[in-house]
């Protein structure tokens, strides 16, 4: 199984989670296994509380689990976090996290200029060619996180994340409260940079659009573990009846249409 | 994993340029990682940096990136702003560095430039102070305005009144803010009856102490020390709630139901203060007369019998009246203004923390402001 090769940009093994709220817990993973190999875009579904977001903040290290190891790049997760984490792995969050007081340029500049290495010319250029690799104007430079739109948050929040080159690159429900137009923009701009940057992508995402048009394998959650891992041809032939209700049901069909032809290749 | 000799893995990593000897001429040559995290190793940077000047100096150069391990878009930025932003005549690169050097090349733009404010615009900002002032003092009026008709509204109809917020906001600002404040004026009345002690002993005077710190405690400490106490606990924390409510869009939710935020945010903390001041500032006095009370028995042999039996004369009761009074219009005022703070927050979080520290400056200041004037009213009273 794929899972257990040891050149995976993330290797999760024997994962358990424990909720505890109000003196009850709750498992949320029982002996999960995942691993994910280089230049994957993988995307995890599951239920809601099946513990996706979860995953995702222990791969970044902002939380410990109960037992089981996390390694990302080769190292344990909770070491991600130590000075230049931000060229090891970038995260896009839900609703973009943009520092308020921060213009746009300097968000974008800021975990370039905590490395104190720079001068700032140089750092202004690096920021600028990334807020146009996402697809803005330059002219959004001095922009405040309040004057932009959702859409533009999240770009804004995408060049953040790549602005140390990441070889690993974590959405969070990146098209939740976009409108169609925007969400299938930002679907295309992320899927050139895939592609372009040879990036390893780990996404969560309830939207069955954004999945088909970005995954070139998916893992589904269910039963506190990791059912099934495959492209999205492969899952959806799991008998599984959450996998069936989730792509086979009516929502799943008109997504289908978008499936990536590509998914194969890579 | 083994570590097969990492010093010298880790010294293949640094990004190096040297420049060789050719058949056709001068070759740059480059090696390592040059990639953002590696680049900022102290020092690396800088003494790239002078390694480059040689070949921001020689157009002829002859570049040959092929050695380069790792490349991203920082070193790729280096690189071209090294070539002056245009490609040089000899070039050695891997397809896919350069496919990461055209990128920059083609999203390298000037800066656009930051809009600076003009000499003009600089004394318009100045105007824009004063009209902020006007703005603050307007929105405050027409705060208190609603508050007066929601009053009203209160006492046409006080059985659907927010009393559960009242009484929710009665304990949050003031039964949690008996430790801090007992201790505070425990302490005053300690320190104040230690100094004067020292002085009274003197003179002979020991007996004046009742006088002394009952009037000062009574009068003006107690009722300024409980509002100014207050005002830096709770005052900040009504901003902060009303405040985060705006940046949450809460206001926003209240408003298109038909709840008007006054009504329901506004009196019930400011009927909170109005009820709960007054009680703090008897607590506050209190503590402090126990404090005082314990050094007097021990410094000045003043014993708390003579201290309690003095009290009634030395100081008129018309006095305790003024501080209940005092006390209910400082609680009024540091809610009104933490409220009136909370409600500008603008949704980001630096204009949060700048509407919490204008909140308690402002209530602490309306309330010596206050004070001034009922010392000034009252002079005629209970001395």
């Amino acid at each position: 199984m794929s899972a257990l090769q040891t050149d995976n940009v993330v290797q999760i093994e024997g994962l358990w989670t424990v909720f505890r709220s109000a003196g009850r817990e709750f498992l949320i993973h029982q002996d999960l296994n995942l691993g994910i190999p280089r230049g994957q875009l993988m995307s995890l579904v599951g239920a809601s509380g099946s513990g996706k977001t979860t995953i995702l903040r222990q791969i970044l290290g902002l939380e410990t689990p109960e037992r089981g190891r996390v390694q990302v790049l080769g190292k344990p997760a909770d070491k991600l976090g130590e000075r230049g984490a931000a060229s090891r792995v970038g995260m896009l969050f839900q609703h973009g996290a943009l520092f308020s007081a921060f213009n746009v340029l300097d968000n974008i500049a800021f975990p370039l200029r905590e490395l104190r290495a720079f001068p700032a010319a140089l750092i202004h250029d690096v920021a600028m060619v990334k807020l146009q690799m996402v697809g803005l104007d330059a002219s959004h430079a001095y922009k405040m996180p309040a004057d932009l739109s959702g859409g533009m948050v999240k770009r804004v929040a995408l060049a953040r994340a790549l602005v140390m080159d990441p070889p690993l690159l974590l959405l969070d429900e990146p098209t939740a409260g976009l409108d169609p137009d925007s969400a299938d923009a930002f679907c295309a701009l992320l899927r050139s940079l895939h592609t372009e940057l040879g990036l390893t992508v780990v996404m969560v995402t309830h939207d069955l659009d954004t999945l088909f048009e970005l995954s070139t394998h998916v893992a589904v959650l269910a039963d506190k573990r990791v059912l099934t891992v495959g492209t999205p041809q492969e899952v959806m032939r799991d008998p599984h009846p959450f996998v069936q209700d989730f792509f086979l049901g009516e929502r799943g069909r008109r997504a289908m249409a978008l499936l990536r032809t590509d998914s194969a290749a890579v | 994993m083994s570590h097969p000799l990492p010093d010298r893995r880790s010294a293949d990593r640094v990004p190096k340029l040297s420049i060789e000897q050719g058949a056709s001429g001068s070759i740059a040559v480059m090696r390592g990682h040059w990639c953002a995290e590696r680049l900022a190793y102290p020092g690396v940077y800088e003494r790239l940096d002078r390694a480059l000047q040689a070949g921001r100096e020689n157009a002829d150069l002859c570049w040959d990136l092929r050695g380069i391990e790792r490349l991203d878009h920082t070193g790729a930025q280096i690189i071209w702003n090294t070539w002056g932003r245009a490609w040089p005549h000899q070039l050695q690169t891997l397809p896919g560095q350069r496919t990461l050097i055209e990128r920059v090349a083609r999203y390298c733009v000037p800066m656009p430039v930051e809009p600076r404010r003009s000499l003009g615009q600089r004394l318009l900002a100045l105007g824009e102070v004063l009209m902020r002032l006007t703005d603050h003092l307007r929105d405050f009026t027409q705060m208190v305005g609603q508050l007066a008709l929601d009053t009203l509204r209160l006492l046409r109809a006080p059985r659907e009144g927010p009393w559960r917020d009242v009484s929710g906001n009665v304990f949050r600002i003031g039964t949690t803010a008996l430790p801090v404040t007992a201790l505070v004026g425990c302490i005053i009345g300690i320190v104040m009856t230690y100094l004067m002690a020292q002085q009274f002993r003197r003179f002979g005077a020991d007996n004046l102490i009742v006088d002394v710190l009952g009037l000062a405690v009574i009068r003006e400490l107690g009722p300024m020390l409980a509002a100014i106490l207050v005002a830096g606990r709770s005052g900040s924390a009504i901003t902060a709630q009303i405040g985060v409510m705006r940046v949450t869009d809460e206001l926003d939710a209240m408003r298109v139901m038909g709840i008007a935020p006054v009504y329901r945010l506004v009196m019930p903390r400011a009927i909170a203060m109005a009820i709960v001041q007054p009680l703090i500032t008897v607590w506050t006095i209190a503590a402090a007369l126990l404090g005082g009370m314990l050094t007097a028995d021990w410094l000045l042999d003043v014993t708390p019998y003579h201290v309690l039996s003095a009290l009634p004369l030395a100081v008129k009761v018309s006095n305790l009246f003024l501080a209940l009074g005092k006390s209910v219009v400082f609680g009024t005022l540091i809610a009104l203004v933490g409220c009136h703070f909370g409600l500008r927050v603008q949704p980001d979080t630096e204009s949060l923390g700048r509407g919490t520290t204008a909140s308690v400056v402002a209530s602490i200041t309306a309330v010596l402001l206050a004070d001034a004037l009922f010392a000034v009213l009252f002079k005629g009273v209970g001395l």
